[in-house]
C-alpha cells in the first residue's frame, strides 16, 4: 500500500498538504480543479518534486530519498512519453534495461508486450510513424514490462478523442486486473473516473484528501468539486 | 525545486573542468602580471594599443555598413542559389585566416587581378599593406558573420506587424521607420561588438597584411616581442594590456555580442519586395557581395590546382600533423562540452562563464602566458603542438557551448522526466536520451573545433622552432620565401581539409540526427 504521511508540497504561494493511505491493488482517480495540485501530488509520488516534509512509503518502505528511476512505481506524463529518436522496440527496452542490454529473453518479452496491447509486430517503428492511440499503447506495453507495483497516470490520454480515451481507458483496467498494479491517475473528467476507478482523491484548496467511494462522492459532490462541475449530475 | 535537488547532486565532472578552466587562464594572467611587474611600454607600445582599437573599431563599422544592404536584400529578395549564398556567408568563419589573406592579396596585392586590371587602363594601382590590407581582410572575414546576424534580425520581425504595415499601405520609408529601424536598433549594436571583439584580438591577418611600425596591432607586437626581441617582460606587459581591453569589452559588451550561429536562416517569410532601383539595387548589393568573397577564393583555388600534386613530401607531412591536431582538438573539446554543457544546462552559472571566458580573450596572449609559465622548465618549443591543441580547445569551446546549450536543454524539457523516470543516468542517458538528439549541433560543434584548429596561426608561431611543422606555418614560410605557387597549392590543400574536416563532423551529425 502506500502511505502519504504528513506530506506536504510548497512551492512559492502554492501548498498542498495529504495524508492518507491508498490500500494495494486499488483504482484512484485524482480529482480537482486546475492548478489546484493534482499533478504536482503524482510528481511528488514519482519524485520530481521533493516534499517539504512529510514521507511517502510503499509497503511500508520510505521511498521519498529514491531517485525517480528507483521508485517502485511507473509513470506516464501528458505527453513526451516515447523517444521518438528510437523504435518502438527500444523504447520498450529502456523499460527492462536502462542501456538497452537485451536478451534474446528479454526481446521475446518486448514482443509479447506488444502483442498484449494489440500492436503485434510494431517493433521497428518509430513513435512519429503510429497514431496517437497506438503511442500510448506503446508506453502501457512498457508500463507492463517495467512491471513495478504501482502506476501513476498524469493524464496520459488527454489529446485523444473521447472513443480512443475510452478503449485506453479500458485497456489500463484489463492490464490493472491482470497485473494487480495499484493505480493513480490525474483526470479532468469524473466519466474517467466512474469508468475505471473505484475510489476518488478529491485535491482542492490546498488539500488532497483520503481517497472516497466514486459513486456516492459523485452524486453528493462537496461545494468545491460542484463548483468545478458546473452542477452537473454524474449518475 | 526538486527537478534542481536531483540535478545539483551531479555535474562534477563539468564542475571539475571549469574549475581547470579557470585555473588555467587565471595561471597565464597572474604570470603575465607578474612578469611585465614594471611599466616598460614604449610609446611605439602604445601606438600598438592605438591603432588596435581603431582598426577594431573601423573593421567593425565597415564591415556592418557593408552588411546592411546584402542581408536586407536576402531577407526579401528569393531567388535561385539564395540558400548556396546564405550558406557561403558561413564559410569565411571556417575559413584559415591565412587562406583569406593569400586570396585577397591574389585579388588586390601588388600583382593581383584589380591592379593589373588598372594597368592594363594605365591607372595607378592600389597597395594593400597597412591599415588598408587590414580593414580589407577584416571586412572580408566579417562582413558575412554581420549579414547573418543582421539577416536573423530581419527575419525576426513579425509577421503580424509586416502585414499590418502592408494593409496600412506604408511606402518603404515609413516601413523602415515602424519595421526595419527598430529592429536595426537592437541588433546593431551586437553586430559591431561582435566583429569590434574578433578584430581586437585578430592576429594572423594584421601578421600578413599589416605590419609596420604604423601598422602592428597589440598581438603582432606580443609576437615579436617574443620572437625577435624575446623581451618577455614587455611581452606580458603588452599581453596584459591585451587581456585588460577584450576583458572590457566583453564586460562593456555584456550579454550583446551575439554569436552569429544557429539555423533558422532559411524561413519562408514574405517581407514587402519593393521593385523599380530598389530591385535593381538589391541585386547590386548581392552580386558585389557575391564577387568580393568569391574572388579571393577562387584565385586560391585557380592558382593553387596546378601545384597541388606536386608539393614537396615535407609539406605533405606538416598537413597530416596538421589534422591530426585538428582531430584531437575536436574530440578533446568533445568531451569537455559534454562536461560542462549540462552544467551550464543546469544552471551552473560558473561552468557557463569559465567555458565562455576565452571568448574574452585572445589567444596570443594566453599563449604569451603559457609560454612564460612554461619557459624556465622546458623549452617552449617542445610543447608546441600540445599548448596549441590546447588553446585550441579552449577558444573553440565558447561556440560549441553555444551551440550545444539550447538542444541540450530542449532534449532535457522534452524527454528529462521520462529518462529519469525509466532510471537512466550516466552512459545510458547520454547514449540513449541525449546524443540521438544533440547529433546535430554536437557534429557542428565537433566541426567548428576541427577547422578553426586546422587552420589556426597563432599561438603557434610563439612556440614553434620548426616553421615547417604544421601546415598554416608551411603556407606562411613558403609566402615568406615568396614561393608563391607552392604557397597558393599549400593553401588550397589547407583550405580543402579545413572545409572537408568541417564537412565530416557536420555530415556525421545530420545523418540519422533526430528531428
Amino acid at each position: 500500500m502506500l502511505r502519504l504521511e504528513a506530506l506536504t508540497l510548497v512551492q512559492d504561494d502554492f501548498r498542498l498538504s495529504a495524508d492518507f493511505t491508498i490500500e494495494a491493488g486499488a483504482r484512484v482517480a485524482v480529482i480537482g480543479p486546475s492548478g489546484a495540485g493534482k499533478s504536482s501530488l503524482l510528481s511528488a509520488i514519482a519524485g520530481f518534486y521533493a516534499p517539504a516534509s512529510g514521507r511517502i512509503l510503499w509497503a511500508g518502505r520510505e521511498i521519498g530519498a529514491l531517485a525517480p528511476g528507483a521508485r517502485p512505481l511507473s509513470m506516464l506524463f501528458q505527453d513526451g512519453n516515447l523517444f521518438p529518436h528510437l523504435s518502438v522496440a527500444d523504447n520498450l527496452g529502456l523499460g527492462i534495461s536502462p542501456d538497452l542490454r537485451l536478451s534474446a529473453a528479454d526481446r521475446d518479452r518486448i514482443a509479447a508486450a506488444l502483442e498484449r496491447v494489440g500492436l503485434a509486430g510494431f517493433g521497428p517503428r518509430r513513435p512519429a510513424q503510429l497514431s496517437g492511440g497506438e503511442q500510448s499503447r506503446v508506453a502501457l506495453a512498457r508500463v507492463l514490462l517495467r512491471a513495478r507495483p504501482l502506476l501513476l497516470l498524469d493524464e496520459p490520454f488527454a489529446a485523444l478523442g473521447p472513443g480512443l480515451k475510452e478503449q485506453m481507458l479500458d485497456l489500463v483496467a484489463e492490464l490493472c486486473a491482470a497485473t494487480g498494479i495499484t493505480l493513480l491517475m490525474v483526470t479532468h473528467d469524473p466519466q474517467d473516473a466512474l469508468r475505471l476507478c473505484p475510489q476518488t482523491v478529491l485535491v482542492a484548496q490546498g488539500v488532497a484528501r483520503a481517497p472516497q467511494d466514486t459513486g456516492p462522492f459523485l452524486v453528493d459532490p462537496p461545494e468545491v468539486l460542484q463548483n468545478y462541475l458546473g452542477g452537473r449530475r454524474f449518475l | 525545486m526538486a527537478q534542481r535537488a536531483f540535478k545539483l547532486s551531479r555535474n562534477l565532472a563539468g564542475r571539475g573542468l571549469a574549475l581547470l578552466i579557470a585555473l588555467l587562464m587565471g595561471s597565464a594572467a597572474l604570470a603575465l602580471a607578474l612578469q611585465s611587474g614594471r611599466p616598460v611600454l614604449s610609446a611605439s607600445d602604445w601606438g600598438a594599443v592605438r591603432f588596435s582599437l581603431l582598426q577594431a573599431v573601423l573593421s567593425a563599422l565597415l564591415s556592418v555598413a557593408l552588411a546592411l544592404p546584402v542581408a536586407r536584400a536576402l531577407a526579401r529578395r528569393r531567388f535561385a542559389g539564395r540558400g548556396v549564398l546564405i550558406a557561403a556567408m558561413g564559410a569565411p568563419f571556417l575559413l584559415p585566416v591565412l587562406v583569406a589573406a593569400l586570396g585577397l592579396l591574389g585579388v588586390f596585392g601588388r600583382n593581383g587581378l584589380l591592379n593589373q586590371a588598372l594597368m592594363a587602363i594605365e591607372l595607378p594601382g592600389v597597395q594593400i599593406y597597412g591599415l588598408s590590407g587590414v580593414l580589407l581582410g577584416h571586412v572580408f572575414l566579417n562582413m558575412p558573420l554581420a549579414v547573418r546576424m543582421l539577416l536573423h534580425g530581419w527575419q525576426a520581425i513579425p509577421q503580424e506587424q509586416v502585414r499590418l504595415a502592408e494593409s496600412l499601405g506604408l511606402g518603404p520609408r515609413a516601413q523602415f521607420r515602424h519595421l526595419e529601424g527598430p529592429m536595426l536598433r537592437q541588433v546593431l549594436p551586437g553586430a559591431l561588438l561582435a566583429v569590434f571583439l574578433v578584430c581586437l584580438s585578430s592576429f594572423a591577418l594584421v601578421l600578413i597584411l599589416g605590419g609596420g611600425p604604423k601598422a602592428t596591432t597589440l598581438e603582432l607586437a606580443i609576437y615579436q616581442a617574443v620572437r625577435f626581441d624575446f623581451d618577455l617582460p614587455r611581452a606580458a606587459a603588452l599581453a596584459l594590456v591585451q587581456f585588460g581591453l577584450c576583458a572590457l569589452a566583453v564586460l562593456l559588451a555584456g550579454g550583446r555580442a551575439r554569436l552569429p550561429m544557429g539555423g533558422g536562416l532559411d524561413r519562408a517569410q514574405a517581407l514587402p519586395r519593393p521593385g523599380g532601383w530598389r530591385l535593381g539595387f538589391d541585386a547590386l548589393a548581392l552580386g558585389l557581395a557575391a564577387l568580393f568573397l568569391a574572388a579571393p577564393l577562387a584565385v586560391v583555388v585557380l592558382r593553387g590546382l596546378p601545384g597541388l600534386l606536386s608539393l614537396p613530401p615535407v609539406v605533405w607531412q606538416a598537413a597530416l600533423t596538421s589534422v591530426l591536431m585538428a582531430l584531437a582538438a575536436a574530440f578533446l573539446c568533445g568531451l569537455c562540452l559534454l562536461a560542462l554543457t549540462p552544467a551550464a544546462v543546469a544552471g551552473r552559472r560558473g561552468v557557463e562563464l569559465a567555458a565562455m571566458a576565452p571568448m574574452a580573450t585572445s589567444a596570443l596572449a594566453l599563449g604569451a602566458g603559457l609560454f612564460l609559465i612554461l619557459h624556465p622548465f622546458v623549452a617552449p618549443s617542445a610543447l608546441s603542438l600540445p599548448i596549441t591543441v590546447l588553446v585550441n580547445v579552449l577558444m573553440a569551446l565558447p561556440f560549441g557551448l553555444r551551440l550545444l546549450m539550447p538542444a541540450w536543454a530542449a532534449a532535457e524539457a522534452g524527454q528529462g522526466r521520462l529518462a529519469e523516470s525509466l532510471g537512466m543516468r550516466g552512459m545510458s542517458r547520454l547514449r540513449f536520451a541525449l546524443l540521438p538528439r544533440l547529433r546535430r549541433p554536437f557534429g557542428m560543434a565537433l566541426g567548428v573545433a576541427a577547422a578553426l584548429s586546422m587552420g589556426d596561426l597563432g599561438v603557434i608561431t610563439l612556440f614553434a622552432s620548426d616553421q615547417s611543422l604544421t601546415l598554416p606555418l608551411q603556407v606562411w614560410s613558403l609566402m615568406g620565401a615568396y614561393r608563391s605557387a607552392q604557397a597558393e597549392a599549400a593553401a588550397l590543400l589547407l583550405v580543402l581539409l579545413s572545409f572537408g574536416l568541417f564537412a565530416l563532423f557536420d555530415l556525421w551529425g545530420r545523418r540519422n540526427a533526430a528531428a
